[in-house]
C-alpha cells in the first residue's frame, strides 16, 4: 500500500457501509438543503409581511413552467436509467442517457431564457417588488445549480467516461453522485413551482 | 512496497509550488490555514489598536505615523467618523472569520485530526486545497475593499440593514463577496472533516475512544456545514439589494438623511437579523469549541492524569452543538418580538449554558490531585479557564430579555464576548501552538519567551476587557466614534478608556516575544523525538514532523485517549497506539 493512499474513496467501509465520496455528497446536499432552506423562509416571511402580494400568474407563465416541470422530471428518470445501463454494463445505453440528460438541462435552460426574456420585455425586472426579487433570486441561483450539474454530466459523459475502461466500479460510483446532485436539483424545483406560480 | 518506494520517491520530487504553495497535503495545509491565520489577527489587532488612540484621545492626531492613511480616512493625522466606522466592522469581520476560525479550524483541525485518527491524510486531498485558497481570496477581497470609494464595509461585522445598504455600497457589496468566499472555503472544509472524521479512524479507534479535540472538531464541521448556508442566501439578497435595487431588506416609506429612499420597499430588516444570528449564535461555539478541545487534550497531558468525565464531555459537546442551533433570536431581544418568543428564546439559552458549564467543570475537576507540569502551553490552557468562565458567566444577563434592554449594544457586550474569544479562544489557540509547534517543526519553542508572553498578555488581557464591563453597566454604548465623550452618563467611567488603550498597547509590545519564539525556535530550538510531552494520543505516534502520508505503519489503537498515570503501567502514559500499555522504547523520549 502506498504511504499516501487515502482508504474507502471506492470501496465502503465495513462499520459505515459507505465510500467517502458517498458520505460527502450528502452533507454537501444537506448543506444545500440549509441554502435553499433560507431562501424559503425568507420567502414566508416577507410573503406574510407584505400587504398585497400577487398571484404567480399575474407575473409569470404556467404553462412554460410546467412544461420545465416535466422537462426536469424527465431528465432525472434519464439520469437513474443512465446510472442503471452502467450497472448493467452497457456503455453504449449509458451514452444516450446520459446524453438525454444533458440535453434536458438545456431544455431546461432554453425555456428559463425565454421566461426571463418576457419579463424584462414587460419592464418586470427584480426591483420591481418582492414577490418578483424573491423569484429572481430563487429562479437564478436554482438555475446556476442546474448549469453546476449540467457541466458536471457533460463531463462524465464526453472526456470523463474515458474512465469506464480503467476503473469502472469508480465511474459507477462518480455518476451515482452526479444523479444525486442531480435530482437534489430537481427537488428544489418541485418545491419552486407551486410556491412561485401556482400559490 | 515497491509502490511505496516509488511513491515517496514520486512526493521528494515535488516542486516547490506544490509542495509549500499548492500542497493537497493535511498538514501543509494546516499550517498554510495557521500562519495566514495568525497573520489576519495581527492585522485585526493593528485596526483595534487605531480605533483605541480615537477612543483614549477624541479627535487628537495620531503622533508619527497618523499622517500614513491620507486625507480621506485621517486628514492631518485625526481619525474621520467613517474610518473609525470601517476599522470598527472590519475588525470584527477580520478576528472572526479570517483570524480564530482560520485558525482553530483550518489550522489546527486540519493539521492534528487526521494524525489524531491515524488517518494519512484527509479524505479528500483537493477539496482541501480548495477549501484554504477560497479562504484566502475571502481575505485577499476584504483587504482590496479598504482600497474602493468610500472605503470598507461600515455597517458592523454584523451588516444590519438599512444602514449597510446606505453606507457607500462599493465596500459593502465586497464584503458581501469576501464572505461568500469565506462561506465557500467552510463548506469545502466542514464536509472533509466530517468524512475524515467517520471514514478514516485507524483501526481500533473508536468514537469513544477519539480525542476530545477530535469531538470538538466533528461538532464545529456540523456547525459550520449547517448554519453558514443561511447567511450565504442572506448575503445574497443584500448583495441583490445593493446591485440589482431589490428591498428585500428594505422597508417601505423609508427616509434616509431627510430623503426618501427610492426603492420599492415592502422588505423586512429583522429578516435579515434572523438569517444573519442563525449562522452567528453557532458561529460562537465554532470559535470556542476548537478552543476547548486544544485545552482538554493540553490539561491531559499536563496534569498527568484521565480526562475526569471524558463521556458527560462528549454528550455535552454534542449537546451544546444540537442547542446552538435554537438560540439564535436571543441576540434580537430588543426588535420588539412578542414575549412568547423572547421567553422560548430565554429558555434555550439558559439550556445551553449547562453543556457549558459541564465542560468547564469536567476541565477543572480534572485538575485536582494532579501533578501539574507548569509549561507554556498549560499555562496559556489553565489560564482559558476562569477567562472562559468569565466570558460564559457574564453572558448570563444578556441572555435574559429583561436585563439584556439594559445592558444590549454597550461595552458590556464588548467585554462579555471577548472574554469568551480573546483571553479565552486566542489563549488557547497560543497554547495549542505551543504544544504542537514540536509536531510540525521537530523543534520545541523556548519555555523562557513563551513565559515571557504569557504574563503581561495575561494581565493586559484582563486590563483590556474587565473596564469594559464597568463602562457598559453604566451604560456606555458601543460603536461611539468618541468613546462616549460627549454623554453626560458615561462622563464616571470615561477614564478607563485610557486604561484600555495603554494596556491594548503593551500587549501588543508582548506579543514581540511571541513572534520572537516563533521563528527562532524554527532554527535554534532544541531537537525533540517523537512525542517530546509523553502524551498518549495518536499524533504522536508519527515522526516529528510527520512524512508526506503521515505513519510509516498503519497505527493501530489499543485504548482509550487519556490513560495517563495507569497503575501497575511502566511509565505514567499508557499510548493509545501501544499494543502492552507502552514501555519506553528510544524514539518516545524526549
Amino acid at each position: 500500500m502506498s504511504a499516501a493512499a487515502i482508504p474507502y474513496t471506492v470501496e465502503p467501509r465495513p462499520d459505515s457501509g459507505l465510500n467517502n465520496v458517498k458520505i460527502g455528497i450528502w452533507l454537501f446536499l444537506a448543506s444545500e438543503v440549509m441554502l435553499f432552506g433560507a431562501l424559503f423562509a425568507g420567502y414566508i416571511l416577507l410573503r406574510v409581511g407584505a400587504e398585497t402580494w400577487p398571484r404567480g400568474a399575474e407575473f409569470l407563465s404556467v404553462p412554460w413552467a410546467t412544461t420545465n416541470t416535466v422537462v426536469l422530471i424527465s431528465s432525472s428518470v434519464t439520469m437513474v436509467l443512465a446510472w442503471a445501463a452502467l450497472m448493467k454494463k452497457n456503455f453504449s445505453r449509458y451514452k444516450l442517457f446520459m446524453g438525454l440528460t444533458v440535453l434536458a438541462g438545456f431544455g431546461f435552460l432554453g425555456i428559463k431564457y425565454i421566461e426571463y426574456t418576457s419579463k424584462f420585455h414587460h419592464g418586470y425586472f427584480p426591483s420591481t417588488n418582492t414577490f418578483l426579487s424573491i423569484y429572481f433570486l430563487m429562479t437564478g441561483l436554482h438555475a446556476l445549480h442546474v448549469i453546476g450539474g449540467m457541466v458536471v454530466n457533460a463531463y462524465f459523459w464526453g472526456p470523463g467516461s474515458k474512465m469506464w475502461k480503467t476503473h469502472p466500479q469508480q465511474f459507477i460510483n462518480r455518476v451515482e453522485i452526479a444523479g444525486l446532485f442531480w435530482h437534489f436539483v430537481d427537488l428544489v424545483w418541485i418545491f419552486l413551482f407551486p410556491i412561485l406560480y401556482l400559490l | 512496497m515497491e509502490d511505496t518506494h516509488h511513491e515517496e520517491h514520486h512526493h521528494e520530487e515535488l516542486g516547490f509550488w506544490r509542495k509549500y504553495v499548492f500542497s493537497v497535503d493535511h498538514k501543509v495545509i494546516g499550517i498554510q490555514y495557521a500562519i495566514t491565520g495568525l497573520l489576519f489577527l495581527f492585522f485585526g489587532f493593528c485596526l483595534m489598536m487605531l480605533m483605541r488612540w480615537q477612543l483614549a484621545f477624541p479627535g487628537r492626531a495620531l503622533p508619527i505615523i497618523g499622517g500614513l492613511f491620507g486625507d480621506s480616512r485621517m486628514p492631518s493625522g485625526v481619525m474621520l467618523p467613517e474610518f473609525y466606522n470601517q476599522l470598527g466592522a472590519m475588525h470584527g469581520t477580520i478576528m472572526v472569520f479570517l483570524g480564530v476560525v482560520p485558525l482553530g479550524v483550518g489550522g489546527f483541525g486540519n493539521f492534528v485530526v487526521p494524525l489524531q485518527i491515524g488517518a494519512p491524510d484527509m479524505a479528500f486531498p483537493r477539496l482541501n486545497m480548495a477549501s484554504y485558497w477560497s479562504f484566502f481570496l475571502g481575505g485577499v477581497t476584504m483587504l482590496v475593499s479598504f482600497f474602493v470609494p468610500g472605503g470598507a464595509a461600515q455597517a458592523g461585522w454584523t451588516a444590519y440593514p438599512p444602514l449597510a445598504e446606505t453606507t457607500p455600497a462599493p465596500g459593502q457589496a465586497l464584503w458581501l463577496i469576501g464572505m461568500v468566499f469565506l462561506i465557500t472555503s467552510s463548506l469545502l472544509g466542514s464536509v472533509n472533516f466530517i468524512t475524515t472524521i467517520i471514514q478514516l479512524r485507524a483501526k481500533g479507534l473508536s468514537f469513544m475512544r477519539l480525542p476530545f479535540f477530535v469531538w470538538s472538531q466533528l461538532v464545529t464541521a456540523f456547525l459550520l456545514l449547517l448554519a453558514f448556508p443561511p447567511l450565504e442566501a442572506a448575503g445574497f439578497m443584500q448583495l441583490m439589494d445593493i446591485v440589482a435595487g431589490t428591498s428585500f431588506f428594505l422597508p417601505s416609506g423609508l427616509v434616509v438623511s431627510g430623503q426618501a429612499l427610492e426603492v420599492a420597499g415592502g422588505g423586512s430588516p429583522i429578516l435579515w437579523q434572523h438569517l444573519f444570528w442563525f449562522l452567528a449564535h453557532p458561529e460562537v461555539y465554532v470559535l470556542i469549541l476548537p478552543a476547548l478541545g486544544i485545552v482538554s487534550e493540553i490539561v491531559a497531558n499536563n496534569t498527568r492524569k484521565p480526562l475526569w468525565g471524558y463521556k458527560s464531555l462528549v454528550y455535552s459537546v454534542v449537546f451544546l452543538g444540537f442547542m446552538s442551533f435554537i438560540v439564535w433570536a436571543h441576540h434580537m431581544f430588543i426588535t420588539g418580538m412578542g414575549t412568547v418568543m423572547s421567553s422560548f428564546f430565554q429558555t434555550t439559552t439558559m439550556i445551553i449554558s449547562i453543556p457549558s458549564v459541564v465542560i468547564l467543570t469536567v476541565l477543572l475537576l480534572s485538575l485536582w490531585g494532579g501533578s501539574i507540569r507548569f509549561n507554556t502551553p498549560m499555562l496559556f490552557a489553565l489560564a482559558f479557564l476562569p477567562m472562559f468562565a468569565i466570558g460564559g458567566l457574564t453572558g448570563l444577563p444578556l441572555g435574559l430579555s429583561s436585563t439584556d434592554i439594559h445592558l444590549h449594544d454597550t461595552y458590556y457586550v464588548i467585554g462579555h464576548f471577548h472574554y469568551v474569544v480573546a483571553p479565552g479562544s486566542i489563549f488557547a489557540l497560543f497554547a495549542g501552538i505551543y504544544y504542537w509547534y514540536p509536531k510540525a517543526t521537530g523543534r520545541k519553542m523556548s519555555e523562557l519567551l513563551g513565559k515571557l508572553h504569557f504574563w503581561p498578555s495575561f494581565i493586559c488581557m484582563n486590563f483590556i476587557f474587565f473596564p469594559m464591563l464597568i463602562q457598559g453597566m453604566a451604560g456606555l454604548n458601543r460603536r461611539m466614534y468618541d468613546g462616549g465623550a460627549s454623554y453626560a452618563h458615561a462622563q464616571p467611567v470615561l477614564h478607563l478608556n485610557g486604561v484600555i488603550s495603554a494596556a491594548a498597547w503593551i500587549m501588543a509590545l508582548a506579543q514581540v516575544f511571541f513572534v520572537i519564539n516563533f521563528f527562532r525556535s524554527l532554527k535554534k530550538g532544541e531537537r525533540v523525538g517523537t512525542n517530546p510531552w509523553q502524551a498518549t494520543t495518536l499524533e504522536w505516534a508519527a515522526p516529528s514532523p510527520p512524512p508526506h502520508g503521515n505513519f510509516a505503519t498503519e497505527p493501530t489503537v489499543y485504548r482509550g485517549p487519556y490513560e495517563y498515570s495507569v497503575p501497575g503501567a511502566a511509565q505514567d502514559f499508557s499510548p493509545q497506539f501501544n499494543p502492552d500499555g507502552g514501555s519506553l522504547s528510544e524514539n518516545q523520549t524526549a
